[in-house]
């Protein structure tokens, strides 16, 4: 008798995982039919973003979805080559000869800044700080708050005679490559003994992990200085220093506003390039260590064989034009920098040279 | 009366038929455990390929080199061979005796009704994920070392060039301590257990010689139960040498050779994890692999060392019921 119920149960139980089986499978295939799925991957940084944006453009356009995964940069390159993506987030732009599956198109959909932290207990006022001493600091060659390059900077502040801690990102990442970006475009000696990347070898300091690492670093250290990416920065409070523009010498407050200026003083050479590097600008109300991120899109579209056709191709675009336009409305509340007008005006460019077929996609 | 059938109805033929269905069971889980043996070799075959590039271009050079500059591509592992090794060192001198403190208690000394809730406690510490031990270390031990510890072994033992330098608390020394603390329940759980095992004869017997509690434990437990116990440290380093996430966390990832623990250091799992997924060039990946093989061999001698040990000591024991 309990050996039958024992069975009657089971035979229940699998009839209705049956039932739910089949169930889903055939909302599945009767909502499958009209619903474009747009795949990306990359960058961390951008991922609130992005995600943001897919969200309110299915609410708007419900027939196409948009994933994206934060995996860095590295591994939305990778797969972006692979062709498993449809399209990829970058923080550091793809040079042409790495471009070996393809050429892909980078658009600008916002812009990073780094801000750089410190705590020094007791300190009334901000930290003013040029490029060349926030080089020297991390080179290892001032080592004392007090020193005679940082006190010149700050007549007004009593800077304590204490041994500097560094801080710096243990993983590699974006924020580390602007940073380094900058230092290397004003300090000859960091651009020749450490150089650019998203991982180097530091000179000094003490290495953790992401930007709550850094700032946790920072915060428990007095007397540390540390970068952190500018909207962490804001969300957890840091203080951070006001750094100098090279080429109107003021001291300029990082901000999302003169984040948003530090593109504008490269309009020309965007023009040529997109993937131009925006740091230490030449806008005299710009912020120096900015960097645009990108979304990588292959310049001609039908290089997915049969996962793709031109609705989706399409489907990708408009997601894309929209990100540049209406998207960049909720840039600012998530503390992401807005794209300058004429930033947009070279993205529309951009955007309508990728083709399907050789034939452009965006017409109007 | 016949034996009660456990399978099938009433004819035998059923019976046997189900019976050799033993037969299949037995060659499924022996391809189950070949699986393990795939696994490894796959996983040693996939290292070992796909740091070709980085062992063709570096060669032994690779374990000596003590530059690490994915910039400029150059990569040498020492750093992080030192970082690891040491930690784990450090891990073992904190942690050995203290957790030896602990089984001796457990097994020998405590009164039967404290002995399981303790024991308990020690099994549920090596619960606890790393990444919690971590955000600890980080932000109470690391402090408590900046302000209490370093001062402190810096005015004792400054003499010595380990105890001299920057008083950040992260660093070496934070990083061996947190193992030690990860690694304390590993080796004073399975301790506990080896020292239960060891026969009641053999305490009976020094007692009747007219030792003393101290005297027993030494000559009768401890000797007798020092192979196993030498197996228990071992598989305390083996975790601490393949600890990630908690050591990332208070070493202070810098990849040099200080003589001083104070200075920050790097360990093997600790660069992979931070570089691996930005590491967009081959060599820098094929780097990243390379030590990635350096430590599975590193871990897997550890490990085999570990096994022999216990396995000896097992044969002893079956020796002594004889």
């Amino acid at each position: 008798m309990q050996a039958k119920s024992g069975i009657s149960k089971i035979t229940v139980m699998i009839i209705i995982y049956m039932i739910a089986v089949v169930a889903v499978g055939a909302s599945y295939f009767l909502t499958s039919q009209n619903i474009i799925v747009l795949n990306g991957a990359g960058a961390t940084f951008p991922e609130p973003l992005i995600k943001k944006w897919a969200f309110e453009y299915n609410e708007k356009n419900p027939s196409v979805v948009i994933n994206y995964q934060g995996i860095g940069s590295g591994g939305g390159i990778e797969q972006i080559k692979r062709k498993l993506v449809d399209f990829a987030g970058t923080d550091a732009p793809v040079k042409d000869e790495e471009m070996t599956t393809g050429y892909l198109v980078h658009i600008p959909e916002t812009i990073g800044a780094v801000v750089v932290a410190y705590n020094i207990p007791g300190l009334t006022g901000t930290l003013k700080l040029d490029g060349d001493t926030i080089a020297k600091i991390f080179l290892g060659n001032i080592t004392k708050w007090n020193d005679v390059k940082i006190v010149a900077l700050n007549p007004e502040l009593s800077l304590p005679d204490q041994n500097i801690f560094v801080a710096h990102r243990s993983d590699g990442s974006g924020t580390t490559y602007i940073f380094t970006d900058y230092l290397s475009a004003v300090s000859q000696e960091w651009a020749d003994e450490v150089g650019i990347g998203k991982s180097v070898g530091w000179p000094v300091g003490v290495g953790a992990q992401g930007n709550p690492g850094v700032a946790g670093l920072v915060r428990e250290n007095p007397y540390s200085i540390g970068y952190i990416e500018l909207a962490y920065a804001k969300i957890v409070n840091m203080t951070y220093a006001w750094i100098k523009n090279e080429f109107s010498g003021e001291f300029i407050e990082p901000t999302l506003e003169s984040v948003s200026k530090a593109a504008e003083g490269f309009l020309e050479e965007m023009k040529e390039d997109v993937r131009v590097s925006i740091v230490n600008s030449p806008h005299p109300e710009a912020y120096p260590i900015a960097s645009f991120t990108y979304i990588l899109l292959y310049r001609e579209q039908n290089v997915y064989g049969v996962r793709t056709n031109f609705e989706k191709s399409n489907a990708l675009l408009n997601f894309v034009w929209w990100v540049v336009h209406e998207g960049q409305e909720y840039s600012e509340a998530l503390l992401y920098p807005r794209l300058p007008p004429e930033v947009i005006v070279i993205c529309e460019e951009l955007l309508r040279s990728i083709t399907y077929n050789g034939q452009p996609i965006i017409t109007s | 009366m016949p034996p009660p059938l456990l399978f099938g109805k009433k004819g035998s033929k059923r019976a046997r038929k189900i019976l050799s269905g033993d037969s299949i069971f037995k060659k499924l889980t022996i391809i189950f455990a070949l699986f393990i043996l795939v696994l490894f070799l796959l996983i040693f075959y996939e290292l070992y390929s796909r740091s070709q590039l980085s062992i063709n271009k570096f060669g032994l050079g690779f374990l000596t080199g003590v530059e690490w500059d994915p910039v400029h591509q150059v990569f040498g592992a020492l750093p992080f061979i030192y970082g690891t090794v040491t930690s784990s060192i450090i891990a073992l001198i904190i942690a050995v005796p203290i957790s030896l403190g602990i089984a001796i208690y457990l097994s020998e000394l405590a009164p039967r009704r404290f002995r399981s809730p303790l024991s308990f406690m020690v099994e549920l510490l090596a619960a606890v994920p790393s990444v919690v031990y971590g955000l600890w270390g980080l932000f109470v031990m690391v402090p408590w070392i900046r302000d209490y510890l370093q001062p402190f072994l810096e005015s004792t033992l400054g003499f010595l060039p380990l105890f001299q330098g920057p008083k950040f608390g992260i660093g070496m020394l934070a990083g061996g301590i947190i193992l030690a603390i990860m690694i304390i329940p590993t080796i004073s759980a399975v301790s506990r257990e080896v020292m239960l095992a060891v026969p009641d004869t053999q305490r009976e017997a020094a007692f009747a010689l007219g030792a003393t509690r101290w005297e027993t434990i030494r000559f009768a437990v401890l000797k007798y139960a020092r192979t196993g116990i030498f197996g228990a440290i071992l598989l305390g380093l083996g975790r601490a040498l393949g600890e990630t996430m908690a050591v990332i966390m208070v070493i202070g990832n810098r990849p040099q050779i200080s003589l001083s623990l104070f200075e920050p250091a790097y360990t093997m799992s600790g660069v992979i994890a931070s570089e691996y997924i930005e590491a967009t060039q081959e060599i820098y990946l094929s780097a990243l692999i390379e030590i990635g093989l350096l430590l599975f061999i590193i871990t897997l001698i550890m490990n085999v060392f570990a096994r022999l040990l216990v396995w000896r000591m097992m044969k002893m024991f079956r020796g002594a019921k004889e």
